[in-house]
């Protein structure tokens, strides 16, 4: 589904992103990790198209598209979502406007009629369910005065409802209570399935516990420095990052 | 020779005017409105149309709009029209013909009487341009000078309005015209009333309307202005609405402006003649193509105790200008105000301009005052967070105008006429990016 290969990209002068390769076949989780500043949320900018990010080097396919040649909103039409570590608040957009325009943006790119009224309702009615998404956020302007929890909800909820191939879920944990996290996680649990991949971005273990991971990668100074499965996140959880910037090092100035 | 040119290019409208308020037959005036009228002439005369030097018209030039070869006095027309432009308002609807009114309205609680027939009423000389600055305002005094037609409505004490009053103003410009239509709006003691006006236009000749809109708020009354200037391209507006309100009162207006009016200015000044007032004044421009709209308005806190709430919101689009200048006034007696002003703007266009101007005058020492002004583009990172839920460029920056101009459409009271703006909003952006 996802092949990067030797990803490089800096902002302004810096180089962030210093070769990434990484496959993601359909149906798998994978989890990438890592200490603060290692490229983890600029990986998850660079694969959406945010502004200011350049990408100086590598490709990134993306069901047989070359996917850094196309537009943010071309990525998500063609099924790439990201749920933000900080998603925005847009005061006077109604929830439910803002969902409705994204779906039938993303099926006019593909050539389907709008959805009718009735199906959008009962599809909207049917996710809110799925995620527990309480009914009456759907209708308040999006994500304002929501709580941090009741923000990230909306991100798995509109994920729920675009159902896109491939999900990067970035530090989408972050300031979340064990309920919200447990909710969160089970919403993405029950969207799993053998057509749709997840990169779940995450700075610590505990999230692993609920959405559990095929494989787990180690990103540091902008390389996947160790792979591996799900018992690297224990590993990482004991001992810290601190074993795995060691090799790095010397094999940056070797 | 050249300054004889200029004379008869630029002072042709003004020389018309000189002439005709002489050969103005004045019988029919009583005497005191003979009297506020010389008055008003004289300042105009003496002033003659607003220049880009003075102050007030720094950013707005009228010029341009004056060249044509206006008729002045234009009757009414005895042609129908029965079209609501504001689809499921439920309200008493008015039609003014050229900014006359043909038939009696019967509403509940509220006399509204041609202004012809109000003038013979020498009740009427304790409100008609008492209060307007007529010397620092040519307009205003053309109007007072000239005005014709128009209405007065008048509510009785203690009479709550159970609808809206619609005031549509029909104007027909198969012909260029200059109209001057004149409104006083009486609110007694303890009444309540919300009145709407909107425009339509027959004819796409230029059209120049100079209008003067006097509104009394008595103590304990309640009273809600809609302006809806949605016009087309030949229309120029020229308002000027002056506002005194007495003690306890409130008074609330919603200034809505959108494509494609060439012209839209409004003058809207506060008196604020009693203790304990609450006044809130909203208004988006959404301005497009070559309009120019301009906004001036002044909220005089004269006493102690009184609220005001300003919120002006502009997106401007394609080759449009527009003007804020927003003046609060606190006088020296006038402790315990709480005044604030806000004026936010977009540009969408690298080719639009916009001047904000706001400005507080402070003469007491226990006030909250505040204002300020922004000028931007469109949040990117909000952009950018719709863009990855698979929302394109014209759509994301669609729901961001409407987004942006929420805190002003969600002030409307009046369920009918903001779902109508909402709707002209998304007509106009959908529209600006084909």
């Amino acid at each position: 589904m996802l092949s990067i290969k030797n990803l490089q990209a800096k902002v302004e002068d810096k180089q962030i992103l210093k070769g990434i390769n990484l496959q993601v076949n359909a149906g798998e989780v994978h989890a990438i990790m890592g200490p603060n500043g290692s490229g983890k949320s600029s990986l998850a900018s660079v694969l959406t198209g945010r502004e200011n990010y350049e990408v100086t080097d590598g490709e990134v396919i993306f069901d047989g598209k070359n996917l850094l040649e196309l537009s943010p909103e071309d990525r998500a039409r063609e099924g790439v979502f990201l749920a933000f570590q900080y998603p925005i608040e847009i005061p006077g957009v109604s929830n439910i406007n803002f969902l409705r325009t994204a779906l039938n943006e993303i099926r006019a790119y593909h050539n389907e009629p709008p959805m009718e009224a009735k199906e959008f309702l009962r599809l909207t009615r049917e996710k809110q369910k799925l995620v527990e998404f309480d009914a009456k956020l759907t209708n308040r302007s999006l994500n304002e005065g929501f709580s941090g929890g009741e923000k990230k909800r909306n991100e798995i909820f509109q994920l729920a409802m675009l159902n896109p191939k491939l999900s990067i879920l970035d530090e989408t944990d972050s300031g979340l209570d064990i309920d919200a996290l447990r909710i969160v996680s089970n919403g993405v649990n029950k969207l799993r399935s053998d057509k749709n991949a997840f990169i779940v971005i995450t700075h610590y273990q505990r999230l692993l516990e609920y959405i559990v991971p095929d494989f787990v990668h180690v990103l540091y100074d902008g390389r996947i420095v160790k792979s591996g499965t799900k018992e690297l996140a224990l590993e990482l959880e004991e001992k810290g990052y601190d074993w795995i910037k060691e090799p790095a090092t010397t094999a940056s100035v070797g | 020779m050249i300054n004889a040119i200029k004379m008869t290019t630029t002072t042709s409208l003004y020389d018309q005017f000189i002439a005709l308020y002489r050969e103005k037959e004045k019988v029919q005036d009583n005497r005191w409105l003979t009297s506020i009228r010389d008055t008003a002439f004289e300042s105009f005369s003496e002033k003659g149309f607003p220049t880009t030097k003075m102050e007030e018209w720094r950013f707005t030039n009228v010029a341009p709009f004056l060249k044509e070869d206006f008729r002045l006095q234009p009757g009414g027309t005895s042609s129908l029209l029965r079209q609501n432009i504001i689809p499921s308002l439920d309200a008493y609807e008015i039609v003014l013909k050229n900014g006359m009114l043909n038939e009696d309205v019967s509403i509940p609680g509220v006399k509204v009487t041609p202004l012809r027939t109000a003038l013979k009423n020498d009740d009427l000389k304790t409100y008609l341009g008492k209060h307007t600055p007529l010397k620092k305002n040519p307009f205003a005094a053309l109007n007072t000078a000239f005005f014709e037609n128009g209405i007065v409505i008048e509510t009785e004490k203690n009479a709550i309005g159970d609808k809206p009053l619609h005031i549509t103003h029909v104007y027909y410009a198969e012909e260029a015209v200059f109209i001057q239509p004149r409104i006083l709006v009486i609110a007694h003691r303890g009444s309540k009333i919300e009145i709407v006006e909107s425009v339509t236009v027959i004819g796409d000749k230029p059209l120049f309307v100079n209008s003067v809109t006097e509104c009394y708020v008595a103590e304990n009354a309640q009273v809600d202005q809609y302006n809806l200037q949605i016009a087309p391209a030949n229309a120029h507006l020229v308002h000027f609405n002056q506002v005194v309100q007495q003690g306890n009162s409130l008074y609330n207006n919603y200034n809505y402006i959108l494509p494609d009016a060439a012209l839209v200015r409004n003058n809207l000044h506060l008196d604020l003649n009693g203790s304990n007032t609450e006044s809130h004044l909203f208004g988006l421009y959404l301005a497009g193509n070559q309009q120019l709209t301009d906004i001036h308005t002044t909220v005089n806190h004269l006493f102690p105790n009184c609220f005001s709430n300003e919120l002006y919101k502009g997106v401007l689009l394609d080759n449009s200008r527009s003007v804020f200048s927003g003046r609060i006034y606190v006088a020296q007696d006038a402790q315990k105000t709480n005044a604030f002003q806000q004026n936010n703007n977009i540009l969408l266009s690298n080719k639009a301009i916009v001047d904000s101007k706001p400005q507080l005058e402070i003469f007491a020492d226990d006030v909250k005052c505040s204002h300020g002004s922004t000028v931007g583009s469109i949040n990117k990172e909000a952009l950018f967070y719709l863009h990855t839920r698979g929302i394109g460029e014209i759509a994301a920056r669609n729901l961001m105008v409407q987004a942006f101009a929420f805190d002003v459409t969600n002030k409307i009271q009046i369920p009918a006429v903001r779902e109508y703006i909402e709707k002209r909003i998304i007509h106009k952006m959908a529209e600006a990016y084909d």
